[in-house]
């Protein structure tokens, strides 16, 4: 037996905007017992089609397989799965920091104008920061907010991706009735 | 056209006809009565099939199904009723096999407050189902049922579940005919590369001993004579699963036996002798392949399977043709050449006559003894002229009746393969019977499989299912004492078996029947059983502790099978 290296998938899914949908996608993952590390569903830019991105530390046999369990489902369009290598990704983190501790400090202040975040809100109580990267910088902010002492709250999203190819169609063309046929066929 | 103004459960019934439904599986309560109420009238619309618990009316329609390759139908309440389909649609979701099951629900104003008899059956199904949906408006009954008769029956096929809430079988509408040919986001039949196609076509030609593993999808896509036209130009020898015996017959002089486990010792010691193994229609089950490790290393392998899904899931392959077997056969009829590979077909029969030497003659031909389950179901095979549909039920009846049984005619075998479900045989048996009843339908089950569902004597009783059952009574669960005696040092807990006096029961429900002990009677058994009209139960006492051989332990290799 190989022993298969587990790596960070993200599978990308095209489905009708029907209730129980999403329920009906993590049951695949739930009867293999793979655990979701991040999920993000939302409309996508077609109307009546949810995109459904999903994160997860997994073996690329078994992703591929439930990747096509999922496809396969009547009410799912397409679901592919990628490496990080394959797409552009990005998380959004909020903090919610103490305005008295931020104001004490103004390491803090400089931290946060020398990184990709921005302050969307100061009063009185606390500061909200706002910054959207890749979890390792989001994390590593979290870790400096933490050290400086001046965490309330800390909420993260799950990533958002869109591949890196350039041959990937337009989300319109999931609406032509040969494209899923086609899909299946040139694989 | 003039729309109709009708009640939900009205608007279900004419959709119901619209979709070609003529039976329908079923067990009354509350949460439809207003269905029932409505098919009081349409008793000449359907015919109504009052089976005795709900799991026996899912295993009926899928009795129904697969003997006719039309969608079965079932009707059953909400909450208990809903969840006692459960078992048969699971069955009929790994065994792909069409069925149509509409639950009654709730009214929606209490969907969510734990109302009587209200379970999420919808959010229970999903992951068995090939679609589960909720009815909620009478607007959405002839989209949803178009909807669900459609899925269930194209592509590959499968259950559908109609969660009915009440207030929509009782609010009115205009009603409007629908039909649904397709849905955007599924493509049941994909088109095959013609790549795929030639680059196996090649290597079929250059192959020296090709070997067709045929699956029930052959069946399924009624692609029989397709099978045939190309085994025969290219001389490949061909094996069947469990799932699809009738796919081929089995007298056809290229079919070299059932593969599995309990198969035939040609077609499994072959698999790792091949150079090329073809597979159409068919998973990799593991109850064919056993260990995955060793399974066919030295071959080429071409998979040509209509669901995508099934490609390299359990055994990698070199060419996939994602297709229905209908369509793909014919291809590559066109592009192999006729060839003859003589001596590789003719080194089956040399294993299979190792076989015959060590297990087949003696379970079929006993000198003295208990009888055997083998000889029973040969006889009972002979008997109808190998003519019959046989339905099993699971375990050592099973794989006896699928071992020794024949057959000549397509959808003849009815059996519960992937989800091996126990009780599945009785009401499966009746439902061939309504579907087909210008055929033989022989029910093969055990002591303990048949009381799992006995309750469906009932059914026979009051539909007058001429079903031929044959009981092959060991006192024992007896595949499971097979596996203990071999794998748990002869430690038999909870398989011995104490029985009820079967004739006692058969006369309770007005089915004649008959007890054969001797071998002598057997023969005279068989002919009263297939002259009675109409049902009748031949209760044989055979060999307690009797195995069923060949066998490919679990873990071991395909081609190391034990005889004893």
């Amino acid at each position: 037996m190989t022993i298969m290296e587990k790596k960070l998938y993200t599978i990308i899914i095209y489905t009708e905007n029907i209730a129980g949908m999403l329920n009906q996608v993590t049951a695949e993952f739930t009867r293999r017992m793979m655990n979701i590390d991040t999920i993000t569903a939302s409309s996508s830019s077609v109307e009546g089609v949810h995109r459904y991105t999903i994160s997860l530390w997994g073996e690329e046999d078994s992703v591929q397989k439930v990747t096509k369990r999922i496809e396969k489902k009547v009410d799912v369009l397409k679901a592919d799965y990628y490496t990080d290598n394959e797409i552009f990704f990005q998380e959004v983190a909020l903090y919610k920091l103490s305005t008295q501790r931020v104001l004490a400090d103004s390491e803090i202040s400089r931290m946060i104008r020398h990184s990709s975040a921005r302050v969307i809100e100061v009063n009185d109580n606390y500061t909200v920061v706002e910054m959207t990267g890749q979890t390792d910088s989001i994390v590593e902010m979290y870790n400096e907010f933490v050290a400086k002492d001046c965490m309330l709250q800390f909420v993260k999203s799950g990533r958002v991706a869109i591949p890196r190819s350039s041959l990937e169609n337009r989300n319109e063309q999931l609406f032509n009735e040969d494209y899923k046929r086609k899909s299946i066929k040139d694989r | 056209m003039k729309k109709e103004r009708i009640s939900g459960a009205e608007a279900l019934m004419h959709s119901l006809v619209n979709e070609g439904v003529d039976t329908i599986f079923g067990y009354p309560g509350g949460s439809i009565m207003p269905v029932f109420d409505a098919l009081y009238d349409h008793t000449d619309d359907f015919r109504g099939v009052l089976v005795r618990h709900e799991q026996g009316a899912v295993h009926a329609a899928q009795g129904y199904a697969r003997s006719s390759g039309k969608v079965g139908t079932c009707i059953v309440t909400s909450g208990p009723g809903a969840t006692n389909t459960l078992t048969g649609i699971s069955d009929a979701m790994l065994d792909s096999t069409p069925v149509v099951v509409i639950a009654g629900q709730v009214s929606t104003s209490v969907l969510g407050t734990d109302a009587f008899q209200e379970i999420d059956f919808v959010g229970i199904t999903q992951p068995i189902t090939k679609w589960s949906y909720q009815i909620r408006r009478p607007e959405d009954i002839a989209w949803a049922v178009a909807r669900a008769f459609y899925i269930a029956g194209t592509g590959r096929p499968g259950p559908v579940v109609l969660d009915f809430n009440k207030d929509a079988q009782v609010a009115m509408v205009e009603y409007e005919p629908a039909t649904v040919d397709s849905v955007r986001s599924y493509i049941p039949y994909p088109t095959p590369s013609r790549n795929a196609i030639e680059e196996a076509a090649r290597l079929i030609n250059s192959a020296e001993r090709p070997f067709m593993l045929v699956g029930q999808g052959v069946e399924l896509g009624e692609a029989h004579e397709e099978l045939k036209a190309l085994i025969e130009k290219a001389d490949i020898p061909a094996a069947r699963t469990l799932m699809g015996l009738s796919a081929l017959p089995s007298d056809h002089p290229l079919c070299v036996g059932m593969l599995g486990m309990h198969g035939n010792y040609g077609p499994n010691v072959n698999t790792n002798e091949c150079d090329l193994l073809i597979a159409v229609g068919m998973r990799f089950s593991d109850r064919v392949t056993g260990k995955l490790s060793t399974y066919a290393k030295q071959a080429k392998i071409v998979h040509i399977d209509i669901d995508h899904a099934e490609i390299n899931k359990n055994v990698p392959v070199d060419i996939s043709i994602v297709g229905d077997c209908k369509e793909v056969l014919p291809m590559l009829t066109e592009l192999v050449e006729k060839a003859s590979h003589r001596e590789w077909v003719d080194s089956f029969a040399y294993y299979n006559a190792i076989e015959d030497e060590k297990v087949t003659r003696k379970a079929l031909n006993p000198d003295s003894g208990p009888l055997l389950m083998g000889e029973v179901a040969r006889r009972v095979s002979e008997a109808t002229g190998n003519r019959a549909v046989l339905v099993t039920d699971v375990g050592q009846n099973q794989m006896m009746s699928s071992r020794y049984f024949k057959f000549t005619q397509p959808r003849s075998i009815l059996t519960s393969g992937g989800l091996g479900t126990m009780g599945y045989g009785l009401p499966a048996a009746i439902g061939a019977t309504i579907a087909m009843p210008q055929r033989t339908v022989c029910l093969f089950t055990g002591d303990g499989g048949f009381q799992m569902n006995i309750q469906e004597l009932g059914t026979i009783m009051e539909q007058r299912a001429p079903v031929k059952m044959i009981l092959l009574n060991n006192n024992y669960l007896g595949n499971v004492r097979q596996w203990q005696e071999l794998f748990f040092n002869h430690r038999y807990s909870w398989t011995p078996m104490l029985n009820p006096d079967y004739a006692l029961i058969a006369q309770g429900y007005g089915i004649p029947s008959r007890l054969v002990i001797e071998r002598a009677d057997l023969d005279d058994a068989i002919r009263e059983m297939l002259e009675t009209d109409g049902p009748f139960l031949l209760h044989v006492a055979v060999k307690e502790e009797a195995n069923v051989m060949p066998m490919t332990p679990p873990g071991a290799t395909v081609s190391e099978m034990i005889f004893e």
